[in-house]
């Protein structure tokens, strides 16, 4: 048998149609295995409870609006979401200042200014790279050998400390495209070396000093691991969560963490919308 | 707005005398306005700029022209502040500036990336300056309306400078800088980022605005033709010094080294032995047994004895049929081997007896008897357009001329 050649062109069209599928549908699919648990926290922060046990619970009993109602009847789980809310801006405004200085010095400056650059920057790696296991082990010992008692001290210390390396690396990569004779003009045009950063150095390079505190904020609002090691009586956020899940996850807890996930889509568009501006 | 008389042809032979000897004390009625004395820069082990000594005029057009890595943006960004010498001194006014800050000087500058600031808009970008002295805010607004109508883009004030044209942001890094109304305005390369045709239009309104704003601007440039066009002097740097110093004119007609006459247009050059050299005139026998004549003030003080080379500018050289009368001018015998027609006129490539190659710009004035090639052809030119270099040292030419 043959077919027109309008005919071949259609099949090919289909065939050909087919192949540019393939990867959209994987990629929806990843999407969806990565949403799926969230998804559920959404859904469920909407679900009604057994009277008399409010702990969540995955049989669906009928839509409420309960909870949202009710976010702040669990005075504990509030308090130590504005922990983590105040740890977070803290934390972020001290790893932010440090980390932009520090990538300013790792950009500007080679040996033999900078002695010892390199190891800096080794540093720097392992501090991302370490288990934060091991930092919060080790911090921990630190506090209880000083005797410096855990609280909200000890957890801005801590934050700022695992927030810095990716602070300096975000704007490191702003820096890199820097166009120093920038710099040059402001002091050819009379700003001195203060002026010149405020009105130049910084206005430039503030898209990765901002992408960078969002980073910065983003790991110490959901940190668990090294938090709770090193805080007190009154826990963040999620070293709460995992204290009261142990019993029974409270509804509260999905009605919070809804409210974080829709935050977070909030930052994550806006910081989109900052750096196209670009 | 700027005269020629003080410029003076350069007649001595090492470059650093050449500065040193002439330049400063040839204009009793002008006041130089930078004094570059005797500074040196060196980077790790390489030497930058070598013991150079320049003064530059108040209200001059002076262009320093070279191949990169000659030294001239190192002695820019030595004058802008942006780079310390190693030894010698700057005076800018007067004034000692060697190690002042750039924002401590009064000099502006027009970087070669113009670098305009990509967060502010065109006003903000030009009121920079003014902002810093902190001058009022209605001055601000009219001085910087001004200076955008001097430099042809009024009303671009809320623009930003990625909405710019190359020669529009170029426009406005000149306005940045000559707002402040500087001693001293630098501009290094300021047209390399430019097409030919824009780069040509540049050059004639960056000398309006000059002589319209009458500020003293030091230009660095490799072109050679963009500082032929637009400077009242200019100096040919190689390795750190000065080779030629003065008016186009001057270094175009009377160079002093192979160098300077080879980067600064074309030249032919000959090499030979002075034979006999009197008040007026000098002799000088070349390779192929020929004799030519040169006024003796072009001949490089102290070459009496050694080799030189002679040299002739193509357009200088007719070509005369044999039989007509050569009279007192230079001539040489020799064979077409290309002939190329310009529109505007013919070049030729002439070989001589002993195969050295002269090359001859004949412009187009209607004339037939235009040799052909493959034709013998009789070479004469003037003896007052004739100079004597300096031959360089072995190596050959890193860097020829662009235009």
């Amino acid at each position: 048998m043959s077919l027109s050649a309008s005919e071949i062109a259609a099949k090919r069209m289909k065939k050909r149609h087919f192949g540019r599928m393939v990867l959209p549908t994987y990629s929806w699919l990843v999407i969806a295995y990565l949403v799926f648990p969230i998804a559920v926290m959404i859904v469920y922060s909407f679900n009604k409870v057994h009277a008399g046990l409010q702990m969540v619970s995955f049989a669906w009993n009928g839509a409420t609006l309960q909870w949202y109602h009710q976010w702040s009847n669990l005075p504990g789980l509030t308090a130590s979401f504005w922990l983590s809310i105040k740890l977070g801006i803290v934390s972020t405004l001290i790893a932010t200042v440090l980390g932009t200085l520090l990538a300013i010095a790792l950009v500007r400056y080679r040996p033999p200014q900078f002695r010892g650059k390199t190891i800096v920057e080794q540093v720097l790696f392992t501090n991302i790279a370490a288990p934060e296991i091991v930092m919060g082990a080790s911090l921990l010992g630190v506090f209880v050998t000083y005797n410096i008692a855990r609280g909200f001290l000890t957890l801005v210390l801590a934050h700022v400390m695992f927030s810095v390396a990716y602070v300096t690396v975000t704007v490191r990569a702003r820096l890199a495209g820097f166009d120093r004779a920038l710099e040059e003009a402001a002091y050819d045009l009379g700003a001195k070396p203060m002026s010149t950063f405020r009105l130049v150095t910084l206005p430039l390079i503030m898209p990765g000093v901002l992408a960078g505190a969002l980073m910065a904020f983003a790991l110490s609002i959901d940190d668990f691991v090294t938090s709770n090691f090193v805080s007190g009586t009154n826990a963040p956020f999620p070293v709460y969560i995992y204290g009261a899940t142990r019993v029974g996850t409270p509804p509260q807890v999905f009605v919070f963490g809804t409210a974080i996930f829709v935050v977070g889509i909030g930052l994550a568009i806006a910081s989109l919308f900052l750096t196209k501006k670009d | 707005m700027v005269g020629h008389g003080y410029i003076q042809s350069v007649t001595n032979q090492a470059a650093q005398a050449v500065s040193e000897s002439k330049v400063s004390g040839s204009a009793p009625d002008r006041r130089a306005i930078v004094q570059i004395q005797g500074v040196s820069k060196l980077f790790d082990d390489s030497v930058a700029v070598n013991n150079l000594t320049l003064d530059i005029y108040e209200g001059e057009f002076f262009s320093l022209l070279g191949p990169s890595g000659c030294g001239k943006t190192t002695t820019l960004r030595m004058l802008g502040g942006f780079e310390e010498p190693t030894s010698g001194r700057i005076l800018l006014g007067g004034k000692d500036v060697t190690y002042l800050a750039p924002y401590h000087r009064d000099v502006n500058t027009v970087f070669q990336s113009y670098a305009l600031f990509p967060h502010l808009n065109i006003f903000e970008n030009v009121a920079f300056g003014l902002r810093r002295r902190h001058i009022a805010k209605s001055d601000v607004a009219r001085r910087v309306g001004e200076i955008l109508e001097i430099v042809d883009l009024p009303g671009f004030e809320k623009r930003r400078a990625s909405q710019l044209s190359g020669g529009q942001q170029q426009r406005v890094a000149l306005a940045r800088a000559l707002i402040n109304e500087p001693t001293l305005l630098l501009l290094d390369e300021p047209m390399s980022a430019l097409d030919a045709k824009l780069r040509h239009q540049m050059q004639i309104e960056l000398k309006r605005i000059q002589t319209q704003v009458g500020i003293t601007f030091l230009y660095v440039t490799h072109d050679q033709e963009e500082a032929m066009t637009m400077s009242d002097r200019l100096a040919v740097m190689r390795h750190g010094v000065i080779e030629g110093i003065g008016s186009p004119k001057d270094i175009y007609d009377s160079p002093t080294t192979e160098f300077v006459a080879t980067f600064l247009g074309a030249s032919n050059l000959l090499e030979g032995q002075v034979t006999e050299s009197t008040e007026a005139t000098t002799t000088v026998r070349v390779a192929g047994g020929a004799v030519i004549t040169l006024p003796t003030e072009r001949l490089p003080r102290g070459l009496s004895g050694s080799p030189v080379k002679v040299g002739v500018r193509p357009e200088k050289i007719s070509l005369i049929a044999s039989g007509v009368e050569v009279g007192r001018r230079n001539s040489l015998r020799g064979r077409v081997l290309v002939s190329t027609f310009t529109g505007v006129g013919n070049q030729y490539i002439i070989e001589l007896p002993d195969e050295t190659r002269i090359t001859v710009y004949a412009q187009n004035i209607g004339d037939d008897t235009a040799p052909r090639s493959g034709e013998e052809a009789i070479l004469a030119w003037p003896v007052e357009h004739t100079f004597a270099v300096v031959p360089m040292a072995g190596a050959s030419i890193e860097a020829e001329s662009e235009s």
